[in-house]
């Protein structure tokens, strides 16, 4: 447990005491339901943002999540005569699960990110509101919760759902933190920014996202069942309304959805000023001037309130790491640790196509322990599909490709990342909101390498140091300049602790000095034992830097063998300068 | 089984309410295919001219022609005034989606604060009017609002495909960069497109005052609808989103005239959810 992580506990410990001593107390009645519309409306926001904020998948449908774990407790106690608090686990267990099955649909077509994801879910509030309505759950007139008894966890019925509503609340901000510094909250930062290359560093992307959803809608469940039992009388027009989602979206990006605190103090704010306009008209107003603050905050200060507080707050964040705490690392640390054992990467007869064009059509090569093999070929060649195929991105049609005994062929790209290959692209593909440090971290945290969120860090610092940018370590990608965007790539790559590296042109756009340090640096990587696939049209390092040379045309391989070979074979010639006419 | 008539009657209306569905689809269509911005407000703006349809037709007895030529334009401006919005402030495709958000609460709050929640229906001579064709009968003014849908939809689409601008603006919507390169000027005609579809958005408000009883909340029910007309027409397809508009429009009422009414609005989603995982390269 690091310092932060103790001062969070603390923090959110003494809250917790303290509020809930404030309840047995005995507040007014008035005060007591002021603030667990607010704590309600917490642990809504911050379960909104397990997925939306830190995963950047916006959902419009927590009402359907909410609404469900609602009806779950109105129905389960009216009808079925569970005690109370049974049911809000119920609650919260069913609506985990409507929110896993629909992901389990939704997340599997690619295409449904973004702004189709957000209208996906909105529909689904509607398409539940009109389930419940039509059928059994409340055919219409709605279901009163009055005759329901209440566990008396303190004096008054208000009191008892106060500190139910703190609970959740605590449990809710203390998840978000939590998740926030593990492996599963990287994993999610990382989907955000850039969900292929997310998956192809070796973060299970699928399932991460499942879980979120799950957690997300399991908790906005919880917090219905509590409602329910609030309002005392359900009905499908003010449950499944626009009201939840609206409110939700807007605390989360008011107060900075990336943020484990930002729902909570977006929550603070809205609700207590919602608060001021009650009844009739006035709340009509009310919402409106709800809904202006969305759209100026949105347009005004996209990332939110905490963020901008905190980025003022500490307005001089080093752009440069104190260097006496990077020296003392630097000690305990000492040379990089041995890689995993190394083994052959073997493609055999691979296919390809897409739609009707034939990419790859039956490459084989073979790419050992210490080797580079430079692979080179005009421009729609196949080199950067072949690539994407055994990084495991694309799926082949036929062939197989493998590492060592291990088939990656038939694998996700996730587990190829994690049984030791990793690749960098040929345009950088930075994690746009992640500094060098954690870029780099990331992929020690899910390649080969498999450290812990905390070692990864120190795994990190080595491999900017390997690659000459410990200086830019908390820099932004957008603030490197292409030299170092390049080798964050490839510190990216190392960091994963590889047994297989795909260099898809590393050196282009490059100057001489560059190429000569970037060519230095590979040796230094062949010298590991790292088998290296090398993509490069820059035929003067290929021939200095490969041992073997794979030519390939139209995605068939038309050469092989050492570089001066490869390059005077008859098709090769013919390939890059035509066919002579003259005889 | 119900009758054949029934179902033919069911079929006419549903190809009527389809056509509301491709007039508001079709401007919804054109400013996410072409500008790349996800406009939620444009059901709410849809709306706003029905009421003013209304406010104009019961309280200054404004025939609802004159009142439709006064706020198409209007509404044109609206949405030139929308896009310069947009464009200061660099909205993107995600954040337009955000920020029609909250328009469409304004807009649908002030509708309810100023017209009340209550149920607004404007009574015009051409309600009740209908054409019988056989034992079915074709109400006059859907058809004209589903007729005038077909026409803006072929002219939308030739002058996308025939005009220099139609041209200019499917150039910058696949890349930017390189359409300016070639000397489009991207800002003039995005502000054009705004208003073209803010407009829109007035006609099918003029057909809704007319056709339909008018509630705030209105607004959400289209919502989803629509947007499944949109994806499943394709962007800036303004021929698809008529036709998927006219889909959609014949299973739901068909769902409502064979199943029960209270389902209807499963169908449009259903048949998206079905697509999306069917044919998700097609969106």
């Amino acid at each position: 447990m690091s310092g932060d992580d103790r001062r969070v506990a603390i923090a959110l410990t003494i809250v917790g005491v303290a509020l809930a001593a404030l309840g047995t107390v005995g507040l007014p009645a008035f005060y007591e339901s002021f603030l667990y519309i607010i704590f309600s409306w917490i642990a809504l926001a911050t379960s909104w943002a397990l997925l939306s904020g830190y995963a950047g998948y916006f959902s419009f449908g927590h009402g359907a999540f909410f609404g469900a774990g609602m009806y779950t407790t109105a129905t389960l106690t009216t009808r079925f005569n569970v005690p109370f608090l049974w049911t809000l686990l119920a609650a919260g267990v069913l609506a985990a699960a409507l929110g896993a099955g629909i992901g389990a649909v939704v997340f599997r077509v690619k295409r449904l990110r973004g702004e189709l994801f957000g209208l996906l879910t909105l529909a689904i509030t509607f398409v539940l509101g009109t389930i419940v309505l039509n059928t059994r759950i409340d055919g219409g007139p709605g279901v009163f919760l009055s005759a329901v008894p209440l566990p008396r966890l303190l004096a008054s019925p208000t009191g008892t759902l106060y500190l139910l509503g703190l609970a959740l609340a605590l449990a809710t901000v203390g998840a978000a933190y939590a998740i926030g510094r593990s492996r599963l909250g990287f994993g999610l930062f990382a989907i955000h920014d850039d969900e292929d290359v997310a998956e192809v560093e070796g973060v299970p992307t699928f399932r991460y996202k499942l879980v979120a959803f799950a957690l997300s809608a399991g908790i906005a469940g919880v917090a219905g069942g509590i409602h329910a039992m609030y309002v005392g009388y359900v009905t499908v027009g003010e449950t499944f309304s626009i009201t939840v989602p609206l409110y939700v979206v807007l605390m989360s990006v008011l107060g900075g959805a990336r943020h484990w605190l930002g729902p909570a103090v977006g929550a603070t704010l809205i609700a207590s000023s919602l608060y001021a306009f009650t009844g009739g008209q006035q709340a009509v107003l009310g919402r409106a001037a709800v809904a202006l603050v969305l759209v100026l905050v949105i347009l005004i200060l996209p990332e939110g309130v905490v963020p901008a507080i905190l980025r003022r707050r500490r307005p001089s964040m080093p752009a440069v790491e104190p260097a006496p705490a990077l020296e003392s690392h630097d000690a305990v640390a000492g040379e990089p640790a041995a890689t995993a054992p190394a083994a052959a990467l073997v493609a055999h007869d691979v296919w390809k196509a897409f739609g009707g064009i034939q990419a790859l059509r039956g490459v084989s090569l073979q790419v050992g322990p210490g080797e580079i093999v430079g692979l080179v070929g005009p421009n729609g060649s196949g080199k950067t599909t072949l690539i994407n195929v055994i990084s495991g991105h694309y799926q082949t049609d036929r062939g197989r490709i493998a590492l060592g005994e291990v088939t990656l062929s038939t694998r996700p790209a996730h587990e190829v990342a994690g049984l030791g290959v990793s690749r960098t692209y040929q345009i950088p593909r930075p994690f746009v909101h992640l500094s060098a440090l954690d870029n780099v971290a990331l992929a020690a945290t899910f390649g080969a390498a498999r450290c812990s969120p905390g070692q990864a860090r120190a795994e990190a610092r080595r491999w900017l140091e390997f690659t000459g940018l410990r200086r830019r370590a908390s820099a932004l990608p957008h603030e490197l300049n292409l030299h170092e965007r390049k080798f964050l790539e490839l510190a990216r790559a190392l960091a994963g602790q590889p047994r297989v590296i795909l260099l898809d042109e590393v050196l282009s756009g490059l100057n001489p000095g560059e190429i000569a340090s970037a060519i230095g640096l590979i040796r230094q990587i062949q010298a590991r034992g790292v088998a290296i696939l090398f993509v490069e049209h820059l035929l003067r390092a290929v021939l200095a830097l490969s041992d073997r040379l794979v030519v390939l045309n139209e995605g068939e391989v038309i050469a092989t063998g050492s570089p001066h070979e490869a390059m005077r074979a008859a098709r090769v010639v013919e390939v890059y300068l035509g066919t002579p006419h003259v005889a | 089984m119900p009758s054949l008539t029934l179902l033919g009657q069911a079929l006419v209306s549903g190809v009527l309410a389809g056509g509301i569905y491709g007039l508001l689809a079709l401007g919804l269509s054109l400013s996410w295919g072409l500008l790349r911005l996800v406009n939620l407000a444009h059901f709410a703006l849809a709306l706003l001219g029905a009421y003013l349809t209304y406010q104009l037709g019961t309280a200054l007895h404004l025939s609802p022609w004159l009142a439709a030529a006064v706020i198409v334009p209007a509404f044109f401006l609206l949405g030139c005034g929308l896009h310069a919005v947009f464009a200061y402030f660099r909205v993107t495709e995600f954040t337009s989606l955000l920020v029609t958000f909250g328009l469409t609460v304004i807009l649908e709050s002030l509708i309810q604060w100023f017209w009340t929640a209550d149920y607004r229906r404007y009574e015009t001579p051409y309600a009740t009017a209908s054409l019988r064709v056989g034992p079915l009968f074709i109400p006059t003014l859907e058809m004209l609002a589903c007729l005038t849908a077909a026409v803006l939809a072929l002219a939308t689409w030739a002058w996308l495909r025939f005009s220099y601008v139609g041209k200019a603006l499917r150039a910058s919507a696949e890349d930017p960069a390189m359409a300016a390169a070639f000397g489009v000027n991207h800002r003039r005609q995005a502000f054009l497109l705004s208003g073209v579809s803010a407009a829109y958005a007035g006609v099918a408000g003029a057909f809704i005052a007319l056709i339909s009883t008018l509630a705030p909340a209105q607004i959400w029910a289209w919502v989803g609808v629509v947007f499944a007309v949109v994806i499943i027409g394709g962007l800036a397809n303004p021929i698809g989103a008529l036709l998927a508009g006219l889909l959609i429009g014949v299973s739901e009422s068909l769902t409502m005239a064979v199943v029960t009414p209270a389902w209807a609005p499963l169908v449009s989603f259903s048949v998206l959810i079905v697509l999306l995982i069917a044919r998700p390269g097609r969106v």
